[in-house]
């Protein structure tokens, strides 16, 4: 795999109720993949890299299946928005908003992420 | 009760059970007491179908009698109970058991019986006739156990299967033939020509305008040989009567009904009895009105609608019927259509003739051009089309429709051109506009939902392929745009993106997306759908096309579904499954006892799986490392539960322990799977492996499924489980092991080529045009010229194999990924948590809490969300 030798030294943060989270190194972000963190209320985020580098934070709690997995669903593009699918039954979030492609009464919770 | 009218319908055959179908397709059956009397000990099966018995269909599968729509619509069925006489003056039926029924309306749908010619020992042990499922039995039976050489006598339509069947049971072959040539009936001299060559060629002897004599006996009564006419004898030790059918009408005989000079009862155009109005005679024991007694089968359908239609007091008539055929007789084509001897004044053929490579084509043309029938040998491809063109005048020139291609370059007449009236399926007498209207009025889009629609397709199968040219005809004219694409980044099918990947060697899926996806989904990030779809490509294709075939390798891991990304099956918990490789399903003791310590070591629940392995639920994601380090120490590789691939090939023990077995089925199981492990393909590969016929390990049932004969191996395709099950269809017979394998590799990359995605073998033989056949004449008979390229691609893939997990659990960057949290590795995920169940454990599912929505509408939304 090839890291951008500039980037490894950031970090990526969440923002939280009391300020910014340092989760990890943005290396440990596969482009086109997710990774689940643990807040320290106990709350999970499913955390993502597009190809062009930007970073998505969301619930990482599949709110049809009950099950701690978006993170580990396929991003893509619909549309000129960003994506996922989860991984159980395949149903689409939309990384920016939450909301759920597919049922327009389900959204999920959104954080606000950055790489420092 | 008594007031209910009733249906009495005497013989259950193909044309019997159709009249069934059309009576409570109008209602009938629920106004109706309806009886049948079935003579034969099994209801109505496909005796057109007959001799594919002996290409591994059992009785079952050539039954056409669901027993649900016979329950269903309350028709009393008495099986294996015939009717001995009819009383017209009381209106009533005694059957053989004694049971007596009234009736209002009486049905005559007996059939007809082989004609055995009066020749000296006819009745010795050793001869047969060819009409019946019991027939065929006791021919199979004294075949293998009692005879070497066999006769047929008759070198007709029937004559030739029989004959096809003997020579499949491993006997040398005679056909005797009264006529000057065979198929007298449907082909002239050019044809039979043609014809006898092809079957010479198979090494079965012809004997054509020549008799039986005497068939002579040994002393024991069984047959030893046979004279002919021409003065010659044949040593045989069986012979098969084929000389004809006769209608069976002595039950109307005998009850003073009308029949004609050469048998037949004697019926007007709505098939009723000349002589009482209360009696109806169908099918082959029918005289038609046209004085003709027709011994097909799409005539006999018409005829039982006609008949349900006059009791429902429609109006429908029976007038006369096309006598058109196409065959695969020893799997040579031979169709006749319309007038196929030009018995009309003033016609002309048009004939193209190729002895040397057996074909035979003849056109029948009126005075002023009109088409009037034909004869086709060797080559039928445009039998469907030129049918449903017969009584008006094509647009093209009739001599471009019978040159082979490349010789004047034949026009390619596509249905379009028919007129809305044309017959497509003669079968069930369906027209193009019927079709035209399932696709308009009933939004059929596909050829099974037409041939659901419209019944057409259904019975012989030979007008598929104009079907599926006037289903797209008539999608594209309706403007219906018929986006093929993949998804929505990519316009082309699997089978095109596949050719792209392969011909310019694309490895990475951003490129292929960049330079090849739609225009708006260039530079993207794709979609669930396309991503492991590529993915599944790239890695079939890697060694050829110099990509990575390790799939958690760079661009690759971010296109793989979860399961192939944590080389695991997620469950419904977000807990994952591991399984294991156990090829064949054999298994040492100490490997077993490993899998058990493993799974109590870690808590797992165990199960033993369809495909004869062990499935160990309930894993976390950082479990799997630690679960697989054992594993791979213990001999174990990836089973590949998790992808689209190979799963597992199942067997029996075969001949090593089981009495019945005739090959070493194990050994075979283990070949095959340790040859295909790790193969991507389009979806899950499926196979077996049976050591005999008795077929225990459900190899009909699989994606490729293997099943052991006496001289080698029998190779079934396209079988499926599942939602809809299809029995497998036999692609080739007596195979060596080599040959078996060599086969497998063309049948599986051909699959891989040209398959959509999530298409399983089963589909994809439905789907594809041609079918089986065209997929036989491409891996077997290698029509396209690719068979060398896909046993290279095969073989590519088979010396490039290397574990998934071994490699896995050796690369620490890849272990870094399985972990639950990024910054918490070892903590547990706290949603994943089980209960005890039956001495295992089972997930305790968390409660569902649909964010961001009110409380009270949470059915519905998880009603909705199976939408997708």
């Amino acid at each position: 795999m090839t890291l951008a030798p500039e980037t490894t030294d950031l970090k990526v943060q969440l923002q939280l109720a009391d300020g910014w989270f340092t989760v990890c190194d943005l290396n440990r972000l596969l482009p086109g993949r997710g990774v689940a963190a643990l807040l320290p209320d106990g709350r999970q985020v499913a955390l993502f890299r597009d190809r062009r580098g930007e970073l998505y934070a969301i619930d990482n709690r599949d709110p049809f299946s009950g099950a701690a997995v978006l993170s580990r669903g396929l991003i893509g593009t619909h549309q000129g928005r960003p994506f996922v699918a989860s991984p159980l039954l395949k149903q689409r979030f939309d990384l920016v908003s939450g909301q759920c492609l597919d049922d327009e009464s389900v959204r999920v919770g959104t954080y606000e992420v950055r790489a420092a | 009760m008594s007031t209910t009218p009733t249906i009495v319908l005497v013989g259950h055959g193909m044309v019997g059970q159709r009249f069934l179908e059309a009576l409570a397709e109008r209602g009938l059956t629920a106004t109706h007491r309806v009886v049948v009397l079935c003579e034969e000990p099994r209801p109505a099966y496909d005796r057109v179908q007959l001799t594919s018995y002996f290409s591994g269909k059992s009785p079952d599968d050539l039954s056409m009698t669901d027993m649900e729509f016979i329950e269903k619509h309350s028709i009393e069925l008495y099986v294996g109970d015939a009717a001995e006489t009819i009383d017209r003056e009381a209106r009533k039926v005694t059957a053989r058991s004694g049971n007596v029924f009234e009736y209002d309306t009486l049905v005559l749908a007996t059939g007809s019986y082989p004609f055995v010619p009066p020749v000296p020992g006819k009745d010795a042990e050793g001869c047969f006739v060819y009409r019946t499922i019991e027939d065929l039995l006791a021919i199979e039976e004294y075949a293998k156990s009692r005879a070497t050489t066999g006769a047929v006598v008759g070198g007709g339509l029937l004559g030739l299967e029989a004959a096809g069947a003997l020579k499949g049971l491993g006997l040398s072959t005679h056909i005797v033939e009264f006529a000057p040539r065979l198929m007298p009936v449907q082909v002239d001299d050019g044809g039979g020509a043609a014809l006898l060559r092809t079957i010479e060629d198979m090494g079965l002897t012809v004997h054509t305008g020549t008799g039986t004599q005497e068939i002579v006996a040994d002393a024991s009564g069984a047959v030893a040989g046979m004279k002919l006419s021409d003065g010659s004898e044949l040593a045989v030790d069986m012979v098969v009567f084929s000389a004809g059918v006769r209608p069976r009408d002595q039950l109307a005989r005998d009850c003073g009904l009308t029949v004609g000079e050469r048998g037949g009862i004697t019926v007007d155009e709505q098939c009723r009895t000349v002589n009482d109005p209360h009696v109806f005679a169908i099918g082959e024991c029918a005289q038609a009105a046209d004085g003709r007694v027709y011994g097909l089968v799409a005539p006999g359908y018409e005829q039982a609608e006609t008949v349900a239609a006059t009791i429902a007091a429609d109006e429908a008539s029976f007038t006369g019927a096309d006598l058109s055929t196409k065959l695969k007789l020893l799997g040579v084509d031979v169709a006749s259509f319309g007038d196929a001897h030009g018995t009309a004044d003033d016609c002309l053929d048009v004939v193209y003739s190729d002895s040397r490579s057996g074909l035979y084509k003849k056109l029948v043309i009126g005075r002023d051009g009109t088409l009037l029938g034909g004869i086709l040998v060797g080559d039928a491809e445009a039998y469907g089309t030129l049918k449903a063109f017969t009584g008006s005048v094509p647009p093209v020139s009739p001599e471009s429709l019978v040159l082979p291609a490349g010789a004047g370059a034949p026009a390619q007449l596509g249905p379009s051109a028919l007129p809305d009236e044309a017959i497509i399926c003669s079968c069930n007498n369906v027209a193009k506009g019927t079709i035209r209207g399932a696709v308009t009025d009933h939004q059929c889009t596909t050829v099974p939902e037409v041939k659901k629609c419209t019944k057409a397709g259904t019975t012989c199968g030979s007008c598929v392929k104009v079907l599926g040219q006037l289903v797209n005809a008539e999608l594209e004219a309706g403007g219906v745009e018929v986006d093929k694409g993949l998804c929505g980044c990519f316009s082309q099918t699997r089978e095109e993106l596949y050719e792209i990947v392969l011909a310019l060697r694309i490895t990475s899926y951003q490129d292929l997306l960049d330079r090849h996806g739609r225009e708006g989904a260039r530079g993207g990030d794709g979609c669930e759908i396309c991503k492991p779809a590529i993915a599944s490509i790239i890695a079939s294709l890697a060694p050829t096309i110099g990509a990575n075939g390790y799939v958690l390798e760079g661009e690759q891991a971010a296109l793989q579904d979860t399961n192939d990304h944590f080389l695991a099956n997620l469950q419904k918990n977000g807990s994952y499954s591991v399984v294991p490789r156990i090829p064949g399903g054999e298994i040492a003791p100490e490997k077993l006892i490993v899998i058990g310590e493993i799974a109590r070591d870690f808590g797992l629940y165990t199960k033993i799986t369809g495909g004869q392995r062990i499935d160990m639920f309930g894993a976390r994601v950082e479990q799997l490392p630690l679960i697989w380090a054992r594993l791979v120490d213990a001999g174990f590789e990836s089973g590949h539960a998790y992808g689209k691939s190979l799963r597992t090939v199942k067997s029996c023990v075969g001949q090593t322990w089981c009495r019945y077995g005739v090959q070493d089925s194990v050994r075979m199981a283990i070949d095959l799977e340790l040859r295909y492990r790790g193969l991507r393909s389009p979806h899950k590969l499926k196979s077996a492996v049976s050591g005999c016929a008795r077929e225990c390990a459900e190899a009909q049932s699989k994606d490729f499924g293997v099943i052991a004969t006496s001289n080698g191996w029998n190779l079934y395709v396209g079988g499926n489980g599942g939602a809809t099950p299809r029995h497998a269809d036999l692609l080739a017979q007596d195979l060596s092991d080599a040959e078996l394998i060599r086969l497998i590799d063309r049948f599986l990359m051909f699959y891989i080529r040209t398959a959509d995605r999530l298409e399983r073998t089963s589909t994809w033989l439905e789907r594809i045009p041609g079918g089986l056949e065209h997929v036989r004449d491409v891996v077997v008979h290698d029509s396209l010229g690719i068979c060398d390229e896909l046993e290279k691609l095969m073989a590519a893939h088979v010396s490039h194999y290397r574990d998934e997990w071994s490699e896995t659990i050796n690369d620490p960057e890849k272990l870094a990924r399985f972990v639950s949290f990024v910054n918490a590795p070892d903590a547990p995920d706290p949603v994943v948590g089980f209960v005890p169940e039956r001495d295992q454990m089972k997930p305790d599912l968390p409660l569902l809490s649909i964010g961001m929505r009110p409380t009270e509408s949470k059915e519905a939304a998880l009603e909705g969300s199976a939408q997708r």
